[in-house]
């Protein structure tokens, strides 16, 4: 009884609409229909759930910048004053080293967003394939996704060298409230870009690997949106340690 | 990473693949289930200890020994964390979410099976994590499942506060991580994978409430785990987020200008919406099986869909009613009690469209039914003491009381119990093709709830009186005496309603191998799960996609041939 209509309009397809009349034969979700999964589908459930992973993320970070914020007014007694006084401090942190891997995150944005759109256009080109006299060639595409995994590793190396430099500066996790929230974010944004990057590496790995193309553009998909989530939160984590001293 | 969604059409073969790494969301919903009910008879075995303790502080319980009062407690800590992480959060959303969700939308499986199969063995992890508390030197931690610091953040401040402490926080620092993974896969798979015709207002309210469940889970569990991670931090590497200057046993503590109320604010955060997650299933399957049983239409169903919605939202606006007393300015109390007294608006537009779905329904008491009316019962008694406590003046009398004990018992530990016995007698034809036993059902239940009316009203005098909680022993104590008699009432009836649960277990176990074969429609429901065969196969429906023609509780529908008319029933033309 179900069978798959390869013209079954695509949004009509895993949303529950309506059915136009007394439905003949059944229709399907997309998902299961003979052997040809539909990408489309796919690709719109796997950003749906990106969308609710990078919502947890936010409330993480939401959450963290809220005690940072409560955590700078909090006053503590001060014996020698024998008054109420600020110890939120201060932490000298690198900001050309800062800056230089936030211009590298930056950077590698862009190379991702570029992988993406080349695997969404080999995904697209892929049924030409099927044509005969048609031939694509077989032109390797710009290493994009290699850049960015470099550029990513780039990142948390730079990071590595940050921490170093603060160790070097006399500011541990434990020094300050200060030092401990600039410690806190900036392991806690690496440790979500250290995901990313794994993310990453399965991604490169799925060309190697064959799988088709439709399925390894919605690796690169995903992981290219969590990867711009993980730029942008870095800009913010740097704005707010920058301006919320 | 989420793995695009994939149709493993072909059942697995092997034990390992078919019964412990299942990707089949069937095999995780009773997994879950089954660590539930595990985690419900530690976390009830801890309650008899202390309720014992409670009456014979010198006892000396065999294996146990005598309960000191740290020991007790450590008890009443793991109690509640147990209870609250790996029951009430777990049984009703892991456990018949997983198994139903997908098949009351018409999806062969959730939208991403591999990371539900990591959702439910991380949650396993978490419960060995925390289990291993009790093992370890020092033993469970005794600073009560909200773990407020200085206490918990401080390793010098009692027995448990050492390892025992850091395994909590890790614990629940893994179960954060678990929940968020499977709000992921409620929330994509309820959006996305419905079948033709299953719009959203023609989704089942148990489908509604699990997807609500997971929306606030989403936005609650992160914060909890940036709570944990600040005090893991506090506790092991000196920082000062929760901990001012404090002196512990004559020693002055390295911490200085943290704030105790940080926690507070970032736990309760969590907390109050943690309170919703556990009693919206319960009331998505109430409606089901009031509905069900009362051979009529859910009375209202849009209302109780944003009913749902509203409780929700402003579950996440009035975490303050939990900090009444931490000196909270008295402006901020006024907005959190006036937005906490707006919840018990959809609250009782539920209640009254329960009692409106009942009205003039031609009753059948079965099991499933006592428990949904119950849960109503219990709903009403446990949520009116709510707005008692949500007033901050009341609550300068009442907070740290028994009467909050018995407010949070009856509607967590006794109504949303409740959902999940309903949900477990209701589903159990489904998910083991078999029936449960009717007359241990029905003794199951009148016992469980008298008994559980006995142990927690009397809660609500002892508090007005003024008896504080987590207080080891009240004996020795000359003001306490005139109150010692309810607490002794309530320990009895504490051991009759504990040794009752066993005739639930004993009848779970007989039933699933020998109780009578179970048809596909046993209770003649309307919704997807019983239309298909019993139990189900291994994508839900046997081949055939499901078209819904029909919403959810289309009972009594005049002009139709049977009494009920099942939602892929072929379109009438009439109907919505």
């Amino acid at each position: 009884m179900a069978t798959y209509t390869p013209t079954t309009p695509i949004d009509h397809i895993g949303r529950g609409h309506k059915p136009p009349a007394p439905p003949v034969g059944g229709g399907d979700d997309g998902s299961r229909g003979g052997d040809v999964p539909n990408y489309g589908a796919r690709l719109r459930r796997a950003r749906l759930g990106l969308i609710c992973g990078i919502a947890t993320v936010c409330m993480v970070f939401i959450s963290l910048t809220s005690a940072y914020i409560v955590r700078q007014g909090l006053p503590t007694f001060d014996g020698a004053s024998n008054s109420y006084v600020r110890d939120w401090g201060k932490t000298d942190l690198p900001w050309a080293l800062l800056a230089i891997n936030t211009a590298l995150l930056l950077v590698s944005s862009l190379t991702m967003e570029f992988a993406r759109r080349s695997a969404a256009r080999q995904a697209a080109l892929a049924p030409l394939k099927s044509i005969p006299g048609v031939s694509l060639g077989n032109e390797k595409s710009f290493p994009w996704l290699g850049i960015t995994v470099l550029l990513g590793i780039g990142f948390l190396a730079g990071q590595w060298l940050a921490w170093g430099e603060l160790h070097d500066r006399g500011f541990y996790v434990s020094t300050n409230p200060s030092s401990s929230f600039a410690f806190l974010l900036t392991i806690a944004h690496a440790i979500h870009l250290g995901g990313g990057i794994i993310a990453l590496i399965w991604a490169a790995s799925a060309s190697l690997l064959q799988k088709p193309v439709e399925a390894r553009r919605i690796v690169v998909d995903i992981t290219a949106w969590y990867w711009h989530f993980m730029a942008v939160l870095w800009v913010y984590i740097f704005a707010l340690l920058g301006f919320a001293r | 990473m989420a793995t695009p969604a994939t149709v493993h059409s072909h059942a697995p073969q092997g034990f390992i693949r078919k019964y412990i790494f299942s990707l089949d969301h069937k095999v995780i919903g009773i997994q879950y289930f089954f660590l539930a009910l595990t985690a419900v008879f530690v976390g009830m075995f801890l309650s008899l200890l202390m309720r014992i303790h409670m009456i014979w502080p010198a006892y000396s319980l065999p294996l146990v020994g005598e309960i000191k009062p740290e020991t007790y407690l450590s008890l009443l800590t793991m109690h509640g964390t147990i209870m609250v992480f790996f029951v009430l959060t777990t049984a009703p959303q892991g456990g018949f979410g997983n198994y139903f969700l997908p098949i009351q939308i018409g999806a062969p499986d959730m939208a991403f099976p591999v990371l539900n199969m990591l959702s439910f063995w991380t949650t396993f992890v978490g419960f060995v994590v925390i289990l291993a508390a009790f093992f370890v030197t020092g033993g469970a931690p005794l600073h009560g499942w909200t773990g407020y610091p200085p206490l918990s953040a401080l390793t010098s401040t009692g027995p448990g506060e050492q390892l025992g402490a850091d395994l909590w926080i890790t614990s629940i620092a893994i179960f954060c991580v678990a929940s968020l993974m499977g709000a992921l896969n409620f929330i994509t798979t309820t959006l996305d994978l419905r079948a033709k015709g299953m719009t959203m207002m023609r989704m089942p309210l148990t489908v509604w409430s699990w997807f609500i469940t997971a929306i606030l889970g989403l936005l609650a569990f992160g914060v909890l785990l940036s709570a944990g991670i600040l005090l893991l931090m506090d506790r092991n590497l000196g920082t000062s987020f929760y901990v001012p200057l404090v002196v512990v046993n004559g020693v002055v503590m390295g911490h200085k200008g943290g704030s105790p109320l940080l926690w507070q604010h970032l736990f309760w955060f969590f907390g109050h919406p943690e309170v919703y997650i556990a009693i919206l299933p319960g009331m998505g399957v109430a409606s089901q099986i009031l509905s069900t049983f009362s051979r009529k239409p859910i009375f209202g169903y849009r209302a109780m869909v944003y009913a749902m919605l509203s409780i929700g939202f402003f579950g996440f606006m009035v975490w303050g009613h939990h900090m009444f007393m931490s000196g909270m300015s008295p402006y901020s109390a006024f907005a959190f009690s006036l937005l906490t007294m707006c919840i018990g608006v959809p609250s009782a537009i539920k209640t009254f469209n329960w009692l409106g779905t009942m009205y003039k329904g031609r009753l059948r008491f079965h099991t499933p039914m006592l428990y949904a009316i119950g849960f109503v019962s219990l709903f009403v008694s446990g949520g009116l003491s709510g707005p008692f406590l949500a007033q901050p003046v009341l609550d300068i009398q009442l907070h740290d009381t028994y009467f909050v004990v018995g407010h949070f018992h009856l509607i967590m530990g006794v109504a949303a119990i409740f959902g999940i016995f309903a949900a477990t007698y209701y589903w159990f034809p489904k998910m083991f093709g078999r029936m449960m036993n009717e007359p241990l059902g029905k003794i199951h239940f009148f016992i469980t709830l008298a008994g559980t009316y006995a142990i927690f009203m009397p809660m609500h005098y002892l508090g007005m009186a003024g008896q504080t909680r987590r207080y080891s022993q009240f004996t020795e104590v000359a003001y306490q005496q005139k109150l010692l008699p309810l607490q002794t009432f309530m320990t009895y009836a504490a051991i009759i309603t504990i040794a009752a649960q066993f005739i639930f277990v004993i009848n779970l176990f007989w039933s699933m191998f020998k109780g009578p074969k179970a048809s596909d429609n046993p209770w003649e429901c309307t919704t997807l799960e019983w239309t298909t065969t019993t139990p189900p196969p291994h994508d839900n429906f046997g081949g055939v996609t499901p078209v819904v023609n029909h919403g959810p509780y289309e009972y009594g529908v005049p002009g139709a041939a049977r009494d009920y008319v099942m939602q892929t029933d072929p379109a009438t033309g009439t109907g919505h």
